[in-house]
């Protein structure tokens, strides 16, 4: 029993420290201490990941195998832990001068952390109910923080009902999957199809299944709130939610997909690839249109989770390690790009248009620069690290015999290219128009820089982050 | 006799009404969350229909967790909800029209 609880420790820690934090806050300052408690959960979630990357070592499943922790799940949490904690530092000066910083926020964003830790951990149908429904319940109410917009709580509203109903899809499938296979627990289920024969209502409850997870990664044709959500949430907010929930999400369908049905491949591989071809050309396509740039972000990540999920449908080791390696270049581009975007602002008002970059380069030449680099990475254009991230998942299609995947992905990243690139077009070639304020955050300048020299420095050796995902992928396919 | 398949009709016509609600509802924002409610519902009649069948409690267990979550998502909607209508004044489904999509 006390080997369980030390397994599944980091998350019980985590849990702990953000109801002391809500009740700290409640009873000293409330909204006066959110600057400090925002930090202190930056500082609580790194440290978390630190020691869940330096102490976690092999394959140890607990509570009878209903929670695993193996080098999957570990790379999965680190990422996501990181990728929260900074994202919870960058926002906290945008939201303090717009008087939206409430204590609720990083408590909520930590809890959402717990869920998501459960999530990638799951080893059994309830335990990825529950993370999932943490991690979601916590999303819809910071969604709707910002309590006196219109924007804010419509946002919040389509989030709920989108998500409420993919995560009843989810169960639905759950359900059948339980009663066709006779368990819960993820290797009972691959037990039940070891033959790779799967009884007709448990492929049904996949398909359910698969539906409710393309929800939570806003794959196509389950995307409709991802752009809704992104433009209505404060941008702090949109920038969590492009970064840790995808990494998890991904992470949760992989461990799915593998864990429970890996002994069926064949029946789910083509879903996920057709699910992966319509974000990427959807994605490419509808942010053409776009002038607000956290909606144009949104399609954005549509494409994203687009090639990241041919990693997934390649079926293989190697393309469950692609995939994590894109998840994590991925996730550091958008802390760089959603640094800049909060950045943004016209006489102290936040300005997401896109027009607005009109000419940016002449006044800010440094920071268009960085820019300009994480947009080229973002369209995957070489030698940035964004190219090398593709080139990961396209190696693994290739390997796994799926060439008409790759070929329209690349299709696909050549439409996308032009959005990014018109942005660049703004930045250097635009018309005069109004400039916007300089921001001398350092913080936010800190990041962007950061984020630009790692598209370029990264191409070097990846920082040795593909060796770690591909160990990850090996302890979840076997 | 009844047996496992006429739960499973009644779980699964439940659930579609609750996914019809969703869709075709064009009224009002507090039938999108019974129909929310409707579908989870139509799950647990599912989970506690083959926990009988197979004489396995598990799924009896999962049916309190997801009465458990129904009941915070209702809170966590409603609450959604109430914000919503301090700012727009309506609640209607076709006034949640801000942002197009």
């Amino acid at each position: 029993m006390s080997a369980d609880l030390n397994t599944i420790l980091p998350e019980i820690l985590l849990a702990i420290y953000a109801m002391l934090a809500l009740l700290g806050a409640v009873y000293t300052g409330k909204d006066k201490m959110a600057p400090a408690l925002t930090w202190l959960t930056a500082g609580v979630m790194a440290l978390l990941a630190l020691w869940i990357a330096f102490t976690g070592q092999g394959t140890t499943p607990a509570f009878g195998g209903m929670f695993v922790d193996d080098a999957f799940s570990r790379f999965a949490k680190v990422t996501l832990l990181i990728s929260g904690a900074v994202v919870l530092v960058m926002g906290q000066e945008y939201m303090e001068r717009r008087g939206i910083l409430r204590f609720e926020y990083p408590v909520l964003v930590a809890l959402s952390a717990v869920g998501m830790m459960v999530m990638v951990s799951a080893g059994d149908l309830m335990a990825l109910y529950m993370g999932l429904e943490l991690q979601s319940l916590a999303l819809y109410v910071v969604a709707s923080l910002r309590r006196d917009s219109v924007r804010s709580t419509e946002a919040g509203l389509k989030y709920f009902v989108l998500g409420a109903l993919s995560s009843g899809m989810l169960l639905y499938g759950a359900s059948l999957v339980y009663g066709f296979s006779g368990t819960t627990l993820f290797s009972g289920i691959i037990a039940a199809t070891g033959d790779g024969q799967a009884p007709l209502g448990l492929l049904f409850g996949v398909v359910f299944m698969l539906a409710g997870l393309a929800f939570k990664v806003s794959a196509v044709p389950f995307h409709m709130w991802t752009p809704d959500v992104y433009e209505g949430a404060p941008t702090p907010i949109t920038a969590f939610f492009a970064t840790a929930p995808k990494v998890a999400a991904m992470g949760m369908f992989a461990r799915v997909m593998y864990d429970a049905f890996g002994g069926i491949i064949g029946d789910w591989q083509q879903i996920v690839a057709l699910l992966s071809v319509l974000s990427m050309f959807l994605g490419a396509i509808a942010a053409i249109g776009q002038t607000n740039i956290k909606r144009l972000m949104a399609y954005s990540s549509i494409a994203h989770m687009g090639y990241a999920l041919i990693g997934l449908a390649a079926g293989t080791q190697l393309g469950v390690g692609a995939m994590l390696t894109y998840l994590a270049i991925y996730v550091t581009m958008n802390v760089g790009t959603f640094a800049f975007i909060l950045s943004m602002q016209r006489d102290g008002e936040p300005v997401t248009d896109i027009a607005s970059l009109n000419l940016y380069a002449k006044s800010e030449p440094a920071k268009a620069l960085a820019m300009l680099v994480l947009l080229f990475s973002l369209a995957g254009v070489p030698p940035m690290l964004g190219f090398f991230a593709k080139l990961g998942v396209w190696q693994a299609g290739v390997d796994a015999g799926l060439i008409w995947l790759v070929v329209l992905s690349a299709v696909a990243s050549a439409i996308g290219a032009y959005y990014y690139l018109r942005i660049v077009f703004f930045m250097y070639f635009g018309t005069e128009g109004t400039q916007m304020d300089s921001d001398r955050s350092p913080v936010l300048w800190v990041l962007l820089m950061g984020s630009a020299a790692v598209m370029i420095l990264g191409v070097i050796n990846l920082f040795g982050i593909d060796g770690v995902a591909q160990a990850a992928a090996a302890s979840l396919v076997n | 006799m009844i047996g496992i398949e006429h739960y499973l009709t009644v779980a699964a016509t439940l659930f579609v009404i609750g996914i019809f609600g969703l869709f075709l509802n064009r009224k009002n924002i507090i039938i999108l969350l019974m129909s929310i409610e409707l579908m989870l519902l139509a799950v647990n009649i599912n989970l506690v229909a083959f926990s009988s069948y197979l004489g396995d409690l598990a799924g009896q267990v999962f049916t309190l967790f997801v009465l458990t979550v129904a009941a915070a998502e209702a809170a966590i909607g409603l609450a959604i909800l109430v914000c919503f209508f301090r700012n727009r004044g309506t609640i209607a489904v076709e006034d949640v029209n801000v942002m197009k999509g």
